[in-house]
């Protein structure tokens, strides 16, 4: 395959040879894999960076869109988005185990992987901090790495221990604005990931009216008075910057518009609740105590 | 050889060539001799020997997936096309589609209020994506035509303009429905009706296929029937009535077959564009208006654009896939603007 997507075709014979030789690649039997090989494909971007926490990131053949994290993942075949995965892509990899989170689907998709005989195990993911210990234990025993995932778990208690319990004197109320551009931007009410992150990181969300997340609206920006904003590091991105955060209508008119205080934050750390939880959770912490300090 | 009936049999040729691409080709690499080898082991013939005996996962992907897959995809665009030649034909205008009495739009709405209002009532999961979208869908389907075909009835008997604005009408209310429940939806089911709206033949199983096969199989025996009244049609109403053809039993027959063969397809494979508005008038371009040539060569054809639309879905973004829906649009409406353009007069 490598070889003829060097070749350039000059010509339509050229072009139809080309076509001719990529449908005989296609057809020609794939080379034989090792029985005892270890071949993973992993949905659900903390699992797959709790696999390879675990050292087993050599063993990943596979990752959906979510999989970002650690950076070898981007370099990973991607089967598609986690609720879309399409069983044929998956088998084409040819996995020995397929580990996929629970919001995976459609679950026909799972059954034709199971029905192919490759193993399909789902593991939970809650966002709390017990589901994220119990998904790296969950992964430790299912892939035999228990020692290494009770060190990830060990590793994330201290770091939670090691994490600021509480955000200056009073605790700052902080809106979660999910931003996918300037015209489609979300906030987030309560039993959310978002939602429980700041509360770990010892702060309060500014709306606790409804749970799940509702279109971002300036009166509704102005009655939860935010004092920080916390967005995602590519949402930032997708707005250009934060500036035009600032510009948006009501933002301007909070304490968090008034005195420029956001955090950002890359998803998969911030949301994700996987074995960098701690981390995750003590960063949020410092970042809100410093920029809740800012005053003009 | 008359024109039409050439065209048909090189169209059968074509779609069992395609057929057999679909087979062989995939993400996963089946070579032509284990396909044939894995099918003759299936219905009951000895299994082969030596070094080419194929994998049990090649088997898997073969029985499970991909034939199902092909079959549904075969019967769906041909209904989708069919429908549409005769949805035309009823309309008189080149611009219907079976979208047109609100089959696709109402199959949205009632999946859309399937994804996100379902579990509030506990209803989710297997239940609600095996059994419960697909149900939505099509109920939904027929459900808003009914409401079209009802809206357009005067005394007297139907009538056409009356029921093409009607499905206007129809379909934009039922898009503000939609519209609701998206703004209701949380993130990943706002990605479920995305991705439902765009179609797919991935997750086609026999237990789909056997489900919408009655319903399907009625749309594509059915249909011919009309061709010789629709013939009658194309002369106008008052002439159709003279010649002994009744003109509202046809359009009540054409409407509903059409919702109920649209509706068993979206329910399973979500909305695909194009297929119904463009195969159509491909055919008719061909090989003219004849409703006897024009509705078997649709069937024929809509079933190759769609097997292999579906084909370049699964191996362009492989291992992932991408939506048949933006496969047969970004196909069908360049095809669409060529030969409105090659007419050059446009429609009249």
């Amino acid at each position: 395959m490598k070889r003829i997507s060097r070749q350039r075709p000059t010509s339509s014979a050229g072009f139809i040879y080309s076509t001719l030789a990529l449908l005989a690649a296609m057809l020609a039997p794939a080379p034989a894999v090792a029985a005892h090989e270890l071949r993973i494909v992993s949905v659900g971007g903390s699992i797959t960076e709790t696999i390879f926490a675990l050292g087993l990131g050599d063993s990943v053949v596979g990752a959906d869109t979510s999989s970002v994290y650690p950076e070898a993942t981007l370099r990973l075949p991607k089967v598609g988005y986690a609720r879309r995965l399409s069983a044929e892509g998956v088998l084409s990899l040819r996995p020995t185990r397929v580990i996929v989170s629970s919001d995976a689907g459609p679950p026909e998709a799972l059954q034709q992987i199971r029905d192919a005989g490759i193993d399909v195990a789902v593991v939970p993911d809650e966002p709390t901090v017990a589901g994220a210990k119990a998904k790296i234990s969950a992964l430790g025993s299912l892939l035999k790495r228990e020692s290494e995932g009770r060190a990830l778990v060990e590793r994330l208690e201290y770091d939670l221990r090691a994490a600021p319990k509480s955000v200056g004197d009073s605790s700052p109320r902080v809106l979660f604005v999910y931003a996918r551009g300037a015209a489609s931007m979300s906030v987030s009410g309560t039993d959310t990931a978002a939602n429980a992150m700041i509360e770990l990181a010892g702060a309060q969300n500014a709306i606790t009216g409804y749970s799940g997340f509702k279109p971002l609206t300036p009166e509704a920006a102005i009655a939860a008075q935010p004092d920080v904003l916390l967005v995602l590091s590519r949402g930032l991105e997708s707005l250009g910057g934060a500036d035009d955060l600032f510009a948006i209508p009501g933002i301007s008119e909070t304490p968090a518009g008034r005195f420029r205080r956001v955090v950002a934050m890359d998803d998969l750390y911030l949301l994700g609740f996987g074995p960098r939880l701690g981390q995750a959770v003590g960063e949020l912490g410092r970042e809100l105590h410093t920029v809740s300090a800012t005053t003009p | 050889m008359p024109r039409g009936l050439a065209l048909g049999l090189s169209g059968l040729v074509v779609l069992g060539l395609v057929v057999i691409a679909s087979l062989g080709l995939g993400a996963v690499a089946i070579p032509g001799r284990q396909v044939a080898s894995i099918l003759w082991s299936a219905m009951g013939g000895a299994a082969g020997a030596g070094n080419d005996v194929p994998s049990s996962m090649q088997e898997s992907v073969l029985l499970a997936i991909r034939l199902p897959r092909v079959l549904l995809g075969g019967l769906i665009g041909a209904t989708l096309a069919i429908s549409g030649a005769a949805i035309q034909g009823i309309f008189r205008n080149p611009l219907a589609d079976p979208a047109l009495i609100g089959v696709s739009a109402g199959a949205a709405t009632a999946t859309a209020l399937m994804i996100v209002v379902a579990p509030w009532f506990g209803v989710e999961g297997v239940v609600s994506q095996t059994w419960g979208l697909p149900l939505a869908g099509f109920v939904g389907g027929a459900v808003t035509t009914l409401v079209v075909v009802r809206l357009a009835r005067r005394e007297g008997g139907t009538v056409v303009t009356t029921m093409l604005l009607a499905g206007i009408a129809i379909n934009a209310l039922a898009g503000a429905a939609t519209g609701f429940l998206v703004f209701l939806a949380d993130d990943a089911q706002l990605r479920d009706i995305t991705f439902w709206s765009l179609g797919s033949l991935a997750n086609t199983t026999w237990p789909k296929v056997l489900a919408v096969l009655p319903l399907i199989g009625l749309c594509l025996i059915q249909l011919p029937r009309c061709a010789a009244s629709l013939n009658a049609l194309l002369l106008g109403e008052d002439e159709a009535r003279l010649l002994g053809v009744d003109v509202e039993k046809l359009k009540r027959r054409v409407v509903l077959l059409s919702a109920m063969g649209v509706g068993a397809a979206v329910s399973v494979s979500g909305v695909i564009g194009f297929v119904g508005l463009v195969v159509p008038h491909l055919m008719r371009l061909a090989a003219g208006a004849d409703h006897r040539i024009l509705l078997p060569n649709a069937a024929i054809y809509g079933a190759i654009s769609l097997l292999v639309a579906d084909l370049l879905s699964r191996i362009l973004a492989a291992p992932a896939e991408l939506p048949i829906g933006t496969v047969t649009a970004a196909v069908g409406a360049p095809v669409f603007l060529w030969m409105l353009l090659r007419r050059g007069g446009g429609w009249s």
